[in-house]
């Protein structure tokens, strides 16, 4: 219990930063995950293949591998950017691929013919997706892009390799100050439970709200 | 034959599904105001032949013109054509999320930039007209068949289309519901609507088309006025297919 109350401070820095970590990648994992699932259904074929190649090469990708192209390669090209953005890039990206998917096969939930019924009524490409799949995909995609969010809560976990402030890379100094490696952990892991069943939390109430009815 | 008005023509449009040579260099013409009804047996490409006047199918050669316009690519032009040719799906496929109201204004304010109020206006109208006011708030798995389908042309109407494409709009109904369907149809042969309907009702095609357009194998085979066609096939292969659905 000391390790907790003595070291407060670090713990809820480590915490805030995994938090941020979070938040961050989350919300751009969205944003790009919906504009590649976008894409890998557009009648436009070089769409469809930038979105296919961007899911192929980012989810087959070892995240870490993903961190070291980041962080290491982009400099290179005279991208220099806080580590912390970084790693919201690498983990935002990587994540995007996942989302993508789970849209996608939401998308594919939506009976094929509704989309034509839009597209007769001389709807664009972009109305039928909004107002007509994408409301109807969204409904079975929020379970599994719950689970996509809580494995990107706990991947943030490598950016603690990278120099970023984050929850697990608080072993490090703590097991430096000499303190049980076993309560450290116990700590660590309460940390990831709160913010990874906050998200189940709000997944539910979302799928309360707007899953399919049944 | 010739058509003194030509809303839709079609010039040797040819089109494959892989090996299959499903559409072979088909010439049609269908005049403003003209009900031509597509019949053959399955497989022989009416639904192709209709979906491809409005580009849910991409042909291949030839050329189809919309009112002397040429189907352009996808993209916004072919949006705006598109609303000029509205289509009823064997399928209905209506939104499942919205309202049956819903259904039928979301492409007047989508598509023609409507206001909602003057949209749900029209809707309510059309939906009388086809016998479904009372369900204005209902979602679509709450009607039947035949209830859904009429809504799916009351959808197809409100975009005030210069013509009407049916893809076996009674095909996926029971038999009691084929009825309530045809009399909308019907009703709005009588109107003037141009209409292309691929259907398997011959009532239909006797009592409302102008023309019988009947295919076989991807090719047009005959394309004669209803009495013509049924009481004096030409060609061996209508022969055939008539005596097959009319022995009963």
């Amino acid at each position: 219990m000391d390790v907790l109350t003595d070291n407060f401070s670090l713990y809820g820095k480590g915490f805030l930063g995994t938090v941020e970590l979070t938040v961050y990648a989350s919300a751009l994992a969205l944003v790009l995950g919906f504009v590649m699932a976008a894409f890998r259904v557009a009648p436009v074929g070089s769409f469809r293949v930038f979105g296919a190649a961007w899911v192929t090469v980012l989810r087959n990708t070892p995240l870490t591998l993903l961190f070291f192209a980041v962080m290491l390669g982009l400099p290179r090209f005279g991208l220099v950017l806080p580590f912390e953005l970084f790693a919201v890039l690498a983990l935002g990206c990587y994540t995007s691929a996942f989302i993508c998917e789970a849209l996608r096969s939401g998308i594919n939930t939506v009976p094929r013919g509704q989309g034509e019924a839009a597209r007769s009524l001389g709807m664009t490409f972009a109305q039928t997706l909004g107002t007509v799949v994408l409301p109807q995909a969204f409904r079975s995609v929020i379970p599994p892009i719950g689970s996509t969010l809580i494995a990107l809560a706990k991947n943030s976990a490598i950016a603690g390799a990278f120099s970023v402030t984050e929850l697990l890379g608080t072993y490090k100094t703590l097991s430096e100050l000499g303190y049980s490696i076993i309560w450290t952990f116990v700590w660590i892991a309460v940390g990831y439970l709160l913010i990874t069943l906050t998200i189940s939390v709000l997944f539910n109430v979302l799928e309360k709200r707007w899953g399919v009815a049944r | 034959m010739a058509v003194v008005d030509p809303l839709i023509e079609l010039r040797d449009v040819n089109k494959h599904f892989g090996t299959l040579h499903v559409l072979q260099d088909i010439n049609l013409t269908v005049g403003r105001g003209e009900v031509v009804v597509v019949i053959g047996p399955s497989g022989s490409g009416k639904s192709t032949l209709c979906r491809a006047m409005n580009r849910l199918e991409n042909v291949e050669s030839g050329e189809i013109r919309i009112d002397g316009q040429p189907l352009p690519a996808e993209g916004k032009a072919l949006a705006r054509l598109r609303a000029e040719v509205g289509m009823v799906f064997q399928s209905f496929n209506l939104f499942a999320h919205r309202t049956v109201l819903a259904n039928v204004s979301l492409a007047q304010i989508k598509v023609r930039g409507r206001k909602k109020e003057e949209a749900d206006r029209r809707s309510r109208e059309l939906l009388d007209r086809v016998g479904l006011a009372d369900h204005a708030d209902k979602y679509p798995a709450q009607l039947s068949g035949g209830q859904q389908q009429r809504v799916a042309i009351a959808r197809a109407l409100a975009m005030d289309p210069k013509a009407l494409l049916f893809d076996e709009p009674t095909s996926a109904l029971d038999p009691e519901m084929i009825n309530e369907v045809l009399e909308v149809m019907q009703q709005l042969a009588h109107e003037g609507m141009t209409m292309v309907v691929v259907t398997h009702e011959m009532g239909f095609a006797r009592s409302a088309a102008n023309r019988v357009v009947f295919m076989a194998d991807g090719r047009i085979v005959e394309d004669r006025p209803p009495e013509d066609f049924f009481t004096a096939p030409r060609s061996d292969r209508a022969k055939d297919f008539l005596s097959k659905i009319l022995k009963h």
